[in-house]
């Protein structure tokens, strides 16, 4: 997944909490509780970065922390929170 | 410019960071999870538990107007969606178009209602593309006969609901909740609440009964006798995983393992009430002047009750156990409901009326002042639809089911998903 691209799902929407962020599915109406705010920043950065290790580093998070975030993201594909990319996706940035 | 405020703030101590989700949704949130909204106090039933001592109209509820502008606030606040219930909300005149006003804001709506106006014309709308499937409708049902039923919810009531339900399923629609308030009743039927759930499509969710509103009069008739909570408990763990439960009965956990979710009183901290005057209440079950923080047609709206009224600003500081901190299961139980508590004159801090560690019967043995309702909007008279329970009691009474805050899991950096469950409608 390190080396793939991806971003967050069209259909969801992130509130800011104190704690990390509640992120909405609208299509299957699943909630999600990010737990951490780095991880909200991991999760913004995806769809601007090549790959999803690009966002890791980019949101400041060190290389023996990526496994971890890794679990996290697949955890976040499995209920469409994020989706990987298709090649006509451009990344913004 | 605005008017220096009259009172200094109540100010938080500065918020710990990291912790269990549990630990933090204590803190509160910017914005509630679990947002009940009552559209009128109006019914055309009075079942004998209402928690909102529903029945008639009230003048000051909510315009049209208002209406639309608490919609627009939520979406400004990111509530993702409402628990739209009531009285029953589906007499409002402008029921349907305040359910669509809100789906085209981006406000998802899980509705209660006893199936009054739950038409075969009604469902094809509400299966159609218009909802967009941000749609989701409950069916109260307190029996699995209509004998059962009947007897708290009112005369008819039952065939209601199947009739609703029926319109439901031929209409497309799927995935209907049927609700239930567990009761003493009713606890001998979960097996054929389930069955009539696998008839209809539609899903399960059992809810605890809460000494609220009219429900305080009925309350220890109805409420479930020990050896019923332990057949409750066991029946959740051995067949509830399809089942959902709003988290309500996580005073249960004291049996044992504790049941799925969030274990935790969510109100004025990730749950709220607002009634049909706009006023806004700490939890659906709490609809007492002691837990009004306030209304949302003042300045500030809905938004400065939530992040900025002393009342939720004290829910929100860390709690005490209370009698409840040298319990063994105090950690996942939390002392339980802390309507239940107030409505059955038990002190905040103690044990849960319905303890299941026994300390709420010794507790409610004991010396306490069941406090006086603050509102109440039943119907003056007797009426034809007046259930039988009632009929037996001197005081009046009317509808809704709901219940209570969270569901969640805990994994490392993320998450759980949930389905909407882990609320209070
Ligand atoms: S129903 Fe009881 S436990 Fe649930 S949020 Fe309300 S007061 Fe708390
Ligand atoms: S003593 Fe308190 S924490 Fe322990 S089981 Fe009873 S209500 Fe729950």
């Amino acid at each position: 997944m390190l080396d793939e691209a991806w971003t967050l799902s069209p259909a969801v929407a992130l509130r800011l909490e104190p704690f990390g962020a509640l992120a909405y599915h609208f299509g299957n109406r699943k909630l999600t509780f990010l737990k951490r705010p780095e991880l909200v920043t991991v999760v913004r950065a995806l769809g601007e970065q090549p790959d999803v290790r690009s966002a890791l580093v980019a949101a400041g998070i060190p290389d023996a922390q990526h496994p971890a975030y890794a679990d996290a993201l697949a955890g976040l594909a499995r209920t469409d929170m994020i989706r990987p990319r298709t090649s006509e996706q451009e990344a913004v940035a | 410019m605005t008017i220096a405020p009259e009172r200094p703030p109540v100010t938080a101590a500065p918020r710990p960071t990291g912790g269990s989700l549990v630990e933090q949704f204590e803190l509160g949130l910017d914005a509630p999870i679990c947002l009940t909204w009552e559209l009128t106090y109006a019914c055309n039933l009075e079942c004998a538990h209402c928690l909102s001592s529903s029945g008639r109209r009230d003048p000051d509820e909510l315009t049209t107007e208002q209406a639309e502008a608490v919609i627009d606030e939520l979406q400004r606040m990111q509530v993702f969606y409402v628990n739209i219930g009531g009285g029953e909300p589906t007499i409002r005149p402008d029921f349907w178009h305040l359910l669509q006003y809100a789906v085209d804001h981006q406000v998802g709506v899980k509705f209660s209602t006893n199936g009054v106006r739950l038409t075969p014309e009604r469902a094809a709308f509400l299966a159609g593309p218009s909802c967009a499937g941000y749609v989701d409708v409950q069916i109260s049902l307190d029996g699995a006969t209509a004998e059962v039923n009947d007897y708290v919810r009112g005369p008819g009531s039952y065939d209601m609901a199947l009739t609703a339900l029926q319109n439901l399923q031929d209409a497309g629609f799927t995935d209907a909740k049927i609700s239930v308030v567990c009761t003493r009743q009713n606890i001998g039927q979960l097996d054929e609440f389930q069955a009539l759930a696998d008839r209809f499509g539609a899903t399960l969710r059992l809810t605890r009964l809460r000494p609220s509103g009219r429900g305080a009069d009925v309350w220890d008739e109805l409420h479930p006798l020990p050896h019923q909570q332990r057949e409750l408990y066991d029946w959740l763990m051995a067949k509830g995983d399809g089942v959902l439960t709003g988290d309500s009965f996580f005073h249960l956990a004291a049996f044992g393992e504790a049941l799925p979710g969030l274990n935790l009183c969510g109100a004025g901290r990730v749950v709220c009430l607002i009634d049909p005057v706009g006023d806004v209440y700490a939890c659906p079950f709490a609809i007492h002047e002691e837990f009004l923080a306030g209304n949302l047609l003042a300045e500030g709206g809905f938004k400065k009750v939530w992040q900025e009224s002393d009342l939720f600003t004290e829910l929100r500081s860390p709690q005490t156990g209370g009698a409840c901190a040298k319990c063994t299961f105090y950690d996942t139980c939390r002392g339980g409901c802390m309507a239940a508590k107030f409505f059955t004159g038990l002190p905040l801090d103690g044990p849960d009326p319905e303890c299941v560690q026994g300390y709420g019967e010794q507790a409610l043995a004991g010396d306490r002042t069941i406090p006086s309702s603050s509102q109440d909007h039943s119907k003056a008279g007797p009426t034809r639809n007046q259930p039988v329970m009632l009929k037996l009691m001197t005081r009046p009474p009317t509808s809704a089911c709901a219940e209570s805050p969270l569901a969640g899991f805990e994994p490392a950096l993320s998450s759980g998903a949930h389905d909407q469950k882990g609320c209070c409608s």
